[in-house]
């Protein structure tokens, strides 16, 4: 999966959760969850859940620890699928 | 401190009316809210009909965020928020954006609240998915969830609690946000309580035999306070809220006043003297009651309505008996009586708050609102109280001070006084 698609996915995986919709209309690789999307630090479990669904993986606790931004993602998400 | 406490804003989800406009015309009506509920009948309930509110996502969407909807499955927790936000809207009160309102807080109880989400994380748990069980099981199981989403949504800046008492839950907190109103603790309290609607939480009572299995045919005439031929409950589900504020807040606003809470007691039987965990003793409830009026200085004679408890089971007629020795009243000279459980079921947790919101409106616009299905009234009551007392029709009619009574398992008992507040 190439960079860009996924990150057009996943900008609407976490399109309810953001409380920052301008910051999500121009998301990039080094946008934050936190930070930039204002999304709710107790809300990020739902996204990784929201991933797992859509990517058919399971994330384990120490990946979800760094998943705190899309590059982050983006690298998880890329080495599960290689290993399916 | 002493402050005059009154309701300045109602708001209610009820199985015959969302809304306090549709319940308003709902119980002038006498219109049941009692429903044939096929998953009832799927799941083998010999109670088959149940009151539910009408809450269509068009709605829910006025008062939840997208995000909260979609993980939201506490029904409890929709019923409590949109009743208390109309409450709180009804009032006449703004919606902070920054600063939490400092004088403003809440308690909204229930009896049980989020079963439907917490099956749902059971079942997760129980398949080794705890880690799929998202953000929200805790918020929306948690006893004071409801609270906790109210005082979000307002802003609240006060104490934000959830009372629980079982079916009193209502009465409580509505006395208990009085009392906190009255030492000067808060300005404003929003009042009220809910309870979940559906299978997990009724079938408790349908395997206790106390929800009736002999109406499944005409749903409407299955709820009958006071009838011989009540044969028990039929579970309802709902909120009631109140805006209780201090008399001087209230004029301070310029706010509409719908009545006076003078205040009232809160006792137990302590499952003696013929009480149980399912029974009340009868000796306090009468003494709930005489003490709710010694308390506000009301005298028996004085009372024109008596909201009751009344919840179409055998305990009626002893119900009527308390309020005769209580008041030390009968016959013609018994108060009207209100039994809205006749409309709505029995809404448990929430029975009291949406009862409260019904004495409410009768206060502020002078009615008394019609029992339904007790044209054959139990020959016990009509020993007791003339049959004229108990009506049948919409009456308009002034009434001044009403008592309000619930009842609850755990053998506890509520009486709340209120008072027509007549706006200078």
């Amino acid at each position: 999966m190439d960079k860009e698609t996924f990150i057009e996915q996943l900008r609407e995986i976490v399109r309810p959760y953001a409380k920052n919709q301008e910051a999500l209309a121009t998301i990039d690789v080094s946008t934050d969850f936190i930070k930039d999307l204002k999304i709710n630090s107790a809300n990020l479990v739902d996204v990784i859940l929201d991933v797992e669904e859509k990517y058919d993986i399971v994330i384990q606790n120490e990946e979800m620890e760094r998943m705190l931004n899309v590059q982050a993602a983006f690298d998880i998400v890329e080495t599960k699928l290689s290993e399916k | 401190m002493n402050n005059r406490v009154v309701i300045t804003g109602l708001g209610v989800v009820a199985p015959n009316g969302t809304g306090v406009a549709d319940f308003s015309g709902a119980i002038k009506k006498g219109i049941s809210g009692i429903r044939y509920d096929e998953r009832l009948a799927a799941l083998k309930f010999s109670c088959q009909i149940a009151g539910m509110p009408d809450v269509p996502l068009t709605l829910q969407q006025q008062y939840f965020e997208e995000l909260e909807l979609k993980q939201l499955n506490s029904s409890g927790i929709i019923y409590g928020v949109i009743a208390g936000m109309e409450a709180w809207a009804d009032a006449g009160l703004p919606l902070t954006a920054d600063t939490p309102d400092w004088d403003s807080g809440t308690i909204f109880g229930t009896g049980t609240s989020g079963i439907d989400k917490f099956r749902e994380a059971i079942y997760k748990v129980d398949d080794l998915q705890v880690r799929r069980l998202g953000s929200t099981a805790v918020t929306q199981t948690m006893a004071s969830g409801i609270s906790a989403f109210l005082g979000g949504k307002l802003g609240l800046g006060n104490q934000v609690t959830t009372n629980s008492s079982a079916c009193t839950t209502g009465a409580e907190s509505v006395l208990m946000a009085y009392e906190r109103i009255k030492y000067g603790h808060a300005k404003r309290m929003l009042a009220g309580s809910t309870s979940d609607s559906g299978p997990y939480i009724w079938g408790g009572f349908d395997a206790m035999k106390v929800s009736t299995f002999k109406h499944n045919e005409q749903p409407e005439a299955g709820s009958r306070p006071m009838s011989a031929t009540a044969s028990g409950i039929v579970p309802g589900s709902g909120a009631g809220a109140l805006l209780l504020e201090s008399l001087d807040s209230a004029m301070e606003r310029g706010a509409t006043i719908y009545a006076e809470v003078l205040g009232g007691n809160i006792n137990s039987g302590g499952q003696r003297n013929g009480g149980s965990m399912t029974a009340p003793n009868p000796l306090a409830v009468q003494r709930c009651i005489a003490a709710a009026l010694q308390q506000t200085g009301v005298q028996p004679e004085d009372i024109d309505l008596i909201n009751g408890h009344l919840t179409a089971t055998g305990k009626d007629a002893e119900e009527i008996a308390n309020w005769c020795t209580a008041l030390q009243r009968k016959g013609r000279d018994f108060p009207y009586v209100n039994a809205l459980k006749s409309m709505v079921g029995h809404c448990l947790s929430a029975s009291g708050s949406i009862e409260l919101v019904a004495v409410a409106l009768q206060l502020k616009e002078g009615f008394v609102s019609p029992n339904i299905n007790c044209e054959d009234l139990h020959p016990d009551i009509q020993a007791l109280v003339d049959r004229e007392r108990i009506p049948e029709q919409l009456l308009y009619k002034d009434i001044n001070l009403v008592a309000k009574a619930s009842f609850g398992f755990g053998d506890v008992n509520a009486c709340i006084i209120l008072k027509k507040y007549l706006q200078p």
